[in-house]
């Protein structure tokens, strides 16, 4: 196992990496198995993982694989004692998960939307995140738990939130945020390895874009962020599906002549602070964009961060492209608007660097 | 009587340090020792007693803000929980969690908690470890909580789970019949509690939760059928809480003094020595010599944590986290 430095898997130094190019949703299953079959503490809980149950025989059918297909396959392989179906009670199931982390299990918890969260919100904050403090240090919770969040796939309001803030307020969790298929497989390995609770959210919009995932066995450290373009006239801040969309904003901007850097910061909580001075102190500009709706948020933090550390180096205020304070609307021409797009970023690019 | 004579003297000394305990807690909580509110369970020393004459170390208990009681039925420390009360180093949770939050893992408590049946889907999250482990007879899941609890989702979530999932777990309903100053008669819709429990397909049994012996009879037979393998039960034990709700609640604003009397005259203890010094089980010698060991050990808990240093200011950014990158401190 090898803690991969966090660079652009695509780039030079991965020429010779052995690997291929997988889709987000079969890497996600891959690295769930291989956590399975690396550890027999590892077992799998959620609403309809095992994909409903035959009248006759009571055996699982994987009918859907899982919701998103992202435990497809796995309970023929480990059976339904550690792919463990549901009934839908989020906060009777996390907390019976927080239970068995407490007394040696090391639980993975498929919350299925990320919008759901919210029911099991008090066992995350008052169990999860504060039995080890609160008992003076007697005791680790390793527990992870994934869900899906983001528009743009007409879900609505109910189905397509993406406010991990909330959960990267909150003092005992960590929060990790993939944007391609490389990060998913490092970041979900070392959620499940991890021995603090860990909640890994995955934009809908990246379930089937391809990505390259070199073959080895890797973590992606919690806690850092990676350059997935370099340049020098202004930091663009990505995270989860927005890493997509900086980069795409980097691409037209490199058509009339802005050399824009792309960070991805792939962890929320911890996160990486230095990667972001860094990059403000090499272009002193920055835009931060963010899906998450712009009060109290990564964006507004990462804001502050910068305002305190690299202030000297700033030649302009920073700036943020985000939603709208306001819930996800159904109908597909206000989502778009309501999601930060690349013509938006590059209009925000515009404006702060002056070149109209 | 089927039960042992090591096991009576148990109880007995048992149920003596729960009410001892907490009489002491008390004074030193008016004495301004305790740091914050704490929560008396004097009273209601015959369903933790009665449940964990059952369990060893290896079975888990979850617990409430009303949780000294359970903890000292679990086997801890008296000395450590003082000193946890009183917030010094030497407590329990190096005195970060408080009376609230008193924990210990090496002895199958899980922690008081003090979200209101937030520890219930913890206890069946440890019986479902030992399913999973395959050690159900050595290892069951007792979650205690009172008829406020009864009241909320998570516990009927954590009922159906346990059910679907034939999980060793004892679902423990203290009924002290007041939800803070609420009475259950008022904020619970059914007359027995336990009647919900055929609605999760599990056995309901109503027990006398001022008869250490009953409960000890019902609590048996629940971690039995868990142990084998065969599943939940919801035990609802109707006891009664001496004093209020938390240390300075004034009870004669909301209770009858007819009340108090009744279930004073049902005491759990005073019950216990009539009937082993009856039955020629135990004498009134062998108790006062367990009530003058109790005694002393309250006097030695009280000296350890007065005597306790504070925790070190460093304390306060232990153990957020296992590890974690950013820095923790915040901004000054």
């Amino acid at each position: 196992m090898t803690t991969s430095q966090a660079n652009n898997p695509l780039g030079p130094g991965y020429d010779n990496v052995p690997g291929s190019v997988k889709r987000f949703r079969d890497i996600f299953r891959d690295t769930l198995k291989a956590e399975m079959l690396r550890d027999d503490d590892v077992f799998l809980m959620g609403e309809d993982i095992s994909g409903g149950f035959d009248r006759d025989t009571k055996e699982p059918l994987d009918a859907w694989g899982g919701p998103f297909a992202a435990t497809k396959g796995l309970v023929q392989e480990f059976g339904p004692e550690r792919v463990r179906d549901a009934p839908i009670s989020e906060a009777g199931f996390v907390g019976a998960a927080i239970g068995s982390a407490l007394t040696g299990m090391r639980p993975v918890v498929d919350l299925m939307y990320f919008d759901f969260v919210t029911v099991a919100f008090d066992q995350l904050l008052s169990n999860a995140a504060k039995s080890r403090y609160m008992f003076g240090g007697q005791t680790r919770v390793p527990l992870t738990l994934f869900a899906r969040s983001g528009a743009g796939t007409g879900h609505a309001a109910q189905h397509s939130e993406s406010f991990y803030s909330m959960l990267a307020h909150i003092p005992g969790l960590k929060v990790v945020v993939p944007s391609d298929p490389y990060s998913v497989k490092g970041l979900l390995a070392a959620a499940i390895r991890d021995d603090d609770p860990v909640f890994l959210i995955n934009d809908k919009k990246l379930i089937n874009l391809d990505g390259f995932v070199p073959d080895e066995d890797y973590v992606i450290e919690l806690g850092k962020g990676r350059y997935l373009r370099r340049g020098a006239d202004v930091t663009l801040v990505g995270m989860s599906y927005t890493s997509v969309v900086c980069q795409k904003a980097a691409e037209q901007l490199a058509e009339i002549g802005i050399d824009a850097e792309v960070i991805d910061m792939m962890s929320l909580s911890p996160f990486d602070e230095d990667i972001l001075i860094e990059s403000v102190k090499k272009t002193n500009n920055v835009v931060i964009v963010d899906e998450d709706t712009p009060r109290a948020s990564m964006s507004s933090e990462f804001a502050a961060v910068i305002a305190d550390k690299a202030f000297d180096y700033l030649d302009a205020p920073v700036k943020r492209v985000t939603a709208p304070h306001s819930p996800v609307p159904y109908n597909r021409e206000l989502e778009q608007a309501f999601m930060p797009q690349p013509a938006d970023v590059v209009g925000t690019v515009k404006n702060l660097l002056a070149r109209e | 009587m089927d039960i042992s004579k090591e096991k009576l003297e148990w109880i007995y000394t048992t149920m003596y340090r729960i009410r001892r305990f907490e009489e002491t807690m008390l004074e030193q909580t008016f004495k301004g020792n305790a740091m914050g509110v704490t929560h008396p369970s004097d009273g209601q020393e015959a369903p933790p007693t009665g449940i964990c004459a059952h369990l060893t170390d290896k079975d888990w208990i979850g617990s409430t803000h009303r949780g000294h009681g359970h903890c000292i039925a679990k086997g801890l420390d008296t000395k450590a929980m003082m000193a946890e009360i009183m917030g010094k180093a030497t407590g329990q949770c190096g005195g970060k969690g408080g009376s609230m939050h008193i924990a210990d893992f090496s002895k199958g408590m899980l922690g008081a908690n003090a979200i209101v049946g937030a520890s219930i889907p913890l206890a069946v999250g440890a019986a479902l470890t030992a399913k999973l482990k395959g050690i159900e007879s050595q290892s069951v899941g007792v979650s205690f909580f009172g008829d406020g609890a009864s009241s909320q989702g998570v516990l009927h979530e954590s009922m159906n789970l346990a059910s679907v999932w034939k999980l060793p777990v004892i679902f423990a309903c203290e009924n002290n019949g007041y939800a803070e100053a609420t009475p259950s008669w008022y904020a619970v819709s059914a007359e027995d509690i336990a009647s919900r429990a055929e609605g999760y397909g599990m056995p309901g049994v109503v027990v006398d939760g001022m008869d250490v012996f009953a409960v000890y009879d019902a609590a048996g037979e629940a971690i039995a059928r868990a142990r084998a393998g065969e599943g939940p039960t919801f035990l609802e034990l109707k006891t009664y809480r001496y004093h209020g709700h938390f240390h300075a609640d004034d009870t004669s604003k909301y209770r009858k003094p007819d009340e108090e009397a009744y279930y004073k005259d049902k005491d759990t203890l005073k019950h216990f020595e009539k009937t082993v010094t009856k039955q020629k089980l135990m004498s009134a010698k062998q108790l006062k010599s367990i009530r003058d060991m109790i005694e002393q050990e309250m006097l030695d808990a009280v000296e350890f944590g007065l005597s306790s240093p504070m925790p070190d200011a460093s304390a306060l950014y232990d153990d957020v986290y296992v590890n974690y990158s950013n820095p923790i401190a915040g901004l000054r």
